[in-house]
């Protein structure tokens, strides 16, 4: 291929690394949103001695690198004899971390609806739930959508470090060839990058793109 | 479910505390670097993407998209391999041929690569923090500046630029916290007198896994909470008024 020593399996096996990291990614995202919602909606309806150690714990999660935090809880699990795989360790720890930073957006995506708005729900008649779902939910969004895509951007990125552990994507895929091929390490690289890009700069531009749109409508 | 059978060794990770502060103080020494460097390029690269001279401005967006786009260790390496192959190709284009003259040179020195490569990241991050903070310096704070006599590059070093950082201070101390954690990639290329390098060592040495990096987790949060808690005392005292 291109007079390089790089061959199409080199390219498929990169290729499949890139499959595991979009799959990371995805279950990682999904479990941190879920968990992130419950923590929000914990910690803006909570009182004090609930929030703050609730919030003191999440913000272990955010200022310890997340390369140790993989390891950590590897040798733990190892310890503790559950044997889980390393692809499930990296989605279990990286939806931990995720839950860090979506509790955030959810809470500051409650937090931007204002007070007046939801109690003219209330006096409407409408009960806790309904006021979430119909005045909380779709205001919040707004403000929540365009950090929740740079979450997910930023997660992807991450997934990267899931290398610790010994989960080949796309990074570490990359990195076995230009171990077999020191000379390519170049093109190998760019071709990396180019896959990374390819996948988050679309997603990048539609959360500018969406910012822009609602904000216009404010 | 918790049926531990494993003695902890805590005593041999405390024992090695020294060791890993030294680490932490070269995590906290490639990061105040990187974030120095990463000021000084990204002032300008946030203007370049402002500027009305085309290839400019595209060099500013493919720097910044690069480094928001890609993982940060991914930077790294395109530093750590990248740099030394475009050295071999660039050579190779005058004729000069490294691995005929016996040289096997296929990586920079890890401490350089991880430096470069978070400075390359913080520069990235940091433009796009600028151009949201010269933004919020009202145009006419220029106008009246230059009206009073400043010239161009004088207005925007002692008028604009004091205003723009007051504005970014906050995000800028997020991202300083960010380069102390992104050091820990270091690891990935050979970095072994870092906090999360030295702890390694310790590991391969000892197979003491979880109580070292428990250790090193516990020292890296309180240098992120040194960090912001300082950020903060310096922006109380910085602006007062």
């Amino acid at each position: 291929m291109l007079g390089t020593s790089v061959t199409w399996g080199d390219i498929t096996f990169m290729m499949t690394g890139a499959g595991l990291t979009l799959a990371i990614t995805f279950w990682a995202m999904l479990g941190g949103t879920l968990l992130g919602i419950v923590f929000g909606l914990i910690r803006s309806h909570s009182p004090w001695y609930v929030n703050y150690p609730m919030g003191a714990v999440l913000d272990v999660l955010r200022s310890v690198p997340l390369l140790i935090q993989f390891i950590l809880f590897n040798s733990f699990q190892s310890i503790a004899g559950w044997g889980m795989n390393p692809f499930v360790v990296g989605c279990v720890v990286l939806a931990a971390y995720t839950s860090a930073f979506c509790t955030e957006i959810v809470r500051g995506g409650i937090q931007a609806v204002p007070v007046t708005t939801r109690r003219a729900a209330r006096s409407l008649g409408m009960n806790w739930a309904q006021d979430m779902a119909y005045i909380v939910l779709p205001l919040g969004t707004r403000v929540m959508l365009p950090s929740w895509i740079g979450l997910t951007l930023g997660v992807m990125k991450d997934t990267a470090l899931v290398y610790a552990i010994g989960v080949i994507e796309l990074l570490r895929s990359s990195q076995i060839i230009i171990t077999r091929k020191p000379h390519e390490a170049l093109l190998i690289l760019a071709i990396a990058g180019l896959i990374y890009f390819i996948v988050s700069f679309p997603v990048s531009r539609l959360g500018a793109h969406l910012e822009k749109k609602w904000r216009e409508n404010d | 479910m918790l049926n531990i059978n494993y003695t902890f060794h805590w005593n041999q990770a405390f024992q090695a505390l020294p060791q890993m502060i030294d680490g932490a103080l070269i995590t906290l020494q490639i990061a105040v670097l990187s974030m120095i460097i990463g000021i000084a390029i990204g002032v300008p690269l946030a203007l370049a993407k402002q500027s009305s001279i085309a290839p400019l401005r595209w060099f500013a967006n493919v720097w910044i998209e690069v480094a928001r786009n890609t993982p940060a260790l991914f930077q790294v390496y395109m530093i750590y391999f990248g740099i030394p192959a475009v050295l071999q190709l660039v050579a190779g284009l005058f004729g000069i041929d490294f691995r005929a003259l016996g040289i096997n040179i296929f990586y920079l020195d890890s401490y350089w690569a991880v430096l470069v490569g978070i400075a390359f990241n913080n520069a990235g991050y940091l433009a796009e923090t600028f151009r949201g903070g010269l933004r919020a310096v009202p145009a006419t704070q220029t106008r009246a500046a230059r009206s009073l006599g400043f010239g161009a590059f004088d207005a925007f070093r002692l008028i604009v630029l004091p205003q723009m950082f007051r504005a970014v201070f906050h995000p800028m101390t997020n991202q300083m916290v960010w380069a102390i954690l992104m050091t820990s990639v270091g690891i990935f290329v050979g970095l072994n007198i870092d906090l999360t390098g030295v702890t390694q060592e310790l590991n391969a040495r000892t197979f003491r896994t979880f109580e070292f990096f428990a250790l090193a987790a516990a020292i890296y949060y309180v240098i992120a909470k040194i960090v912001t808690g300082g950020a903060r005392l310096i922006a109380w005292r910085l602006f007062r008024y």
